[in-house]
């Protein structure tokens, strides 16, 4: 059991996760930014302490100062939210080493599924299938593996992620004048050349298969958070707890796969291991706190539920609404917020740690609430985050409001589920 | 005039049991400000009394001595120079002092030894020169 978590970020997912322990009867000790010790999340929390000053890597990102404050202040568990440490295998070994419980899976497995060639290699020893490639350590054997799978291919850094640090080649002359510039960025971005090249699927799928497990090796999924998935991918999205088991995964991540139009099947990408920015799309259609479920496993308890107790309901979406000019290239908006009024409509859920008044300092990523929709189907949440959109009022700072209304208004995003259709009959 | 902590605690529960949110005493050389619910801030303590706070520039464990067999690097009525130590901030094991950045006469030591201390918390008042 836990009775004290320390709550290591910042905005909506620092409240949600103090929320989420007020509601079990823990205490929540919030680790704060000189600029984020009053709010919401702030006046929640049993306890706020100030980690340092506003830029990240003088506060959020200080492992040592973070698990100090969480000792200092009597806590014995610490959840990492996303972002900054929450994928940080030294952090999550650090707060294991001074007896704290890391909401989160094992350091260790966090280093396996951070390097993108050893997940591979996990995956491919827990029988799932593989987007066909290997490392390659030089042009020379990125040039004789494109030879043998054919253009195009995807040059992707071993300790990338994400969609972070992958380049495409579409022929030789492509591949040679890359391979240096992939191997050099991979070093500075993530500290590790090492490169690996896979085939590139022309037409893909992405899909996130949410799971969780518990520390005796039980694991579920909750299905994914692609719309236009159905069920038709029920085998594809089974596969995913099997690569989580046979890593020895607990609390919950993502398992993401692409699935490949063209050829009718299906290929293991790499492992999430955090709570994601868009958890609450599956809250709302399985009816499970995932966040809840993290401290109760980070705490020792078993799932309290089997695979057959969960069953997916209606359809959800959520929308980011940021503090960011979309008509000048997305540049952020950081400033004073006047007034802030979020709709309350049936159905709809919003996560948020702004009010009247709220800074949105440039510190950090420009997030001010996000907006789940729930309704019996797709179109049913759409229209009730049209109507949210509508119906809400953020003054002071620009947003990206009329965007969000504009994207759900597209044709093509409104027949989504006739993409599905044909998605279906292709692959039947 | 000096106060120990037994005065200030005996003070605190006087203020605590009258009916008063607000106090302020201002005699030549001495001042007491108290506010019931929340701390009065450090500019209108430290304008009124002169004292500059020497804050802590990290998070961690604030310790006043060496060792705990050390005499406390400074006291109330000590003096300091820019440089001079006045404790040590311990992060995961790693010792940092926290020196003055004025030269003066230590008034205060806030915080405890031994505890946590935020980033910009005060751990000693400073009575700058004139």
């Amino acid at each position: 059991m836990i009775s004290r978590v320390f709550v290591a970020n910042r905005g909506e997912i620092a409240l949600r996760v103090v929320r989420a322990c007020r509601a079990r009867g823990v205490e929540a000790v919030l680790g704060a930014s000189e600029v984020d010790l009053e709010g919401p999340a702030a006046r929640l929390a049993d306890r706020v302490v100030c980690l340092g000053p506003a830029p990240a890597s003088a506060s959020y990102l200080l492992s040592g100062t973070v698990v100090e404050a969480a000792l200092g202040t009597g806590c014995d568990a610490i959840h990492p939210g996303y972002g900054f440490l929450a994928e940080n295998a030294g952090f999550a070994a650090l707060a294991a080493e001074h007896g704290l419980r890391f909401v989160g899976p094992p350091a260790a497995v966090i280093e396996l599924t951070g390097d993108k060639l050893r997940a591979r290699a996990a995956a491919a020893e827990a029988g799932l299938p593989l987007v066909p490639g290997r490392a390659v350590g030089s042009h020379a054997e990125a040039a004789e593996l494109a030879r043998e799978i054919g253009y195009p291919i995807l040059l992707k850094a071993a300790g990338g992620g994400g969609g972070r640090g992958i380049k495409l080649a579409r022929d030789d002359g492509e591949l040679a004048a890359l391979f240096d510039l992939a191997a050099a960025e991979a070093r500075s971005a993530f500290g590790d050349a090492r490169l690996y090249a896979e085939r590139f699927i022309t037409a893909a799928r992405h899909v996130e298969v949410q799971v969780l497990g518990d520390d005796r090796g039980h694991v579920v999924h909750l299905g994914e958070r692609d719309c236009s998935t159905q069920r038709r991918y029920q085998k594809v999205i089974e596969e995913a707890p099997a690569f989580a088991r046979a890593i020895g995964y607990s609390n919950a991540g993502t398992v993401e796969l692409a699935i490949d139009v063209e050829r009718e099947d299906f290929a293991f990408l790499e492992m999430n291991c955090r709570i994601q920015v868009e958890h609450p799309v599956t809250e709302a259609v399985t009816g499970v706190d995932l966040v809840d479920a993290q401290l109760a496993i980070a705490g020792g308890e078993p799932l309290p539920f089997a695979q057959p107790d969960l069953v997916a309901s209606g359809h959800a979406i959520e929308c980011r609404l940021t503090a960011e000019d979309p008509d000048d290239g997305f540049r952020p908006c950081p400033g004073r917020v006047g007034e802030f009024s979020m709709p309350e409509l049936p159905g709809l859920r919003v996560d948020t740690n702004c009010e009247d008044g709220t800074v949105i300092p440039p510190h950090y990523d420009s997030l001010i609430a996000k907006l789940i929709a729930h309704g019996p189907d797709r179109e049913a949440a759409r229209t009730l985050l049209l109507e949210a959109l509508d119906r809400l009022t953020v003054t002071g700072v620009r947003t990206n409001r009329e965007l969000l209304a504009r994207l759900l208004r597209e044709p093509r995003f409104v027949e989504a589920d006739v993409t599905t259709r044909w998605l279906e009959e292709t692959l039947a | 005039m000096a106060l120990s902590d037994e005065d200030v605690t005996t003070i605190l529960r006087l203020i605590d049991e009258a009916d008063v949110d607000e106090l302020r005493v201002e005699t030549p050389g001495f001042t007491l400000h108290m506010r019931r619910g929340s701390a009065p801030s450090d500019a209108a303590t430290g304008a009124a009394t002169g004292a500059v706070p020497i804050t802590a520039p990290m998070l961690g464990v604030f310790y006043r001595a060496e060792g705990p067999a050390e005499a406390p690097f400074v006291e109330v009525g000590a003096r300091v120079e820019s440089g001079t130590v006045v404790g040590l901030i311990e992060v995961m094991k790693l010792m940092n002092a926290v020196q003055s950045e004025i030269s003066g006469t230590v008034v205060e030591i806030c915080a405890e030894n031994g505890r946590l201390v935020e980033y910009g918390q005060p751990l000693v008042r400073v009575a700058p020169d004139r």
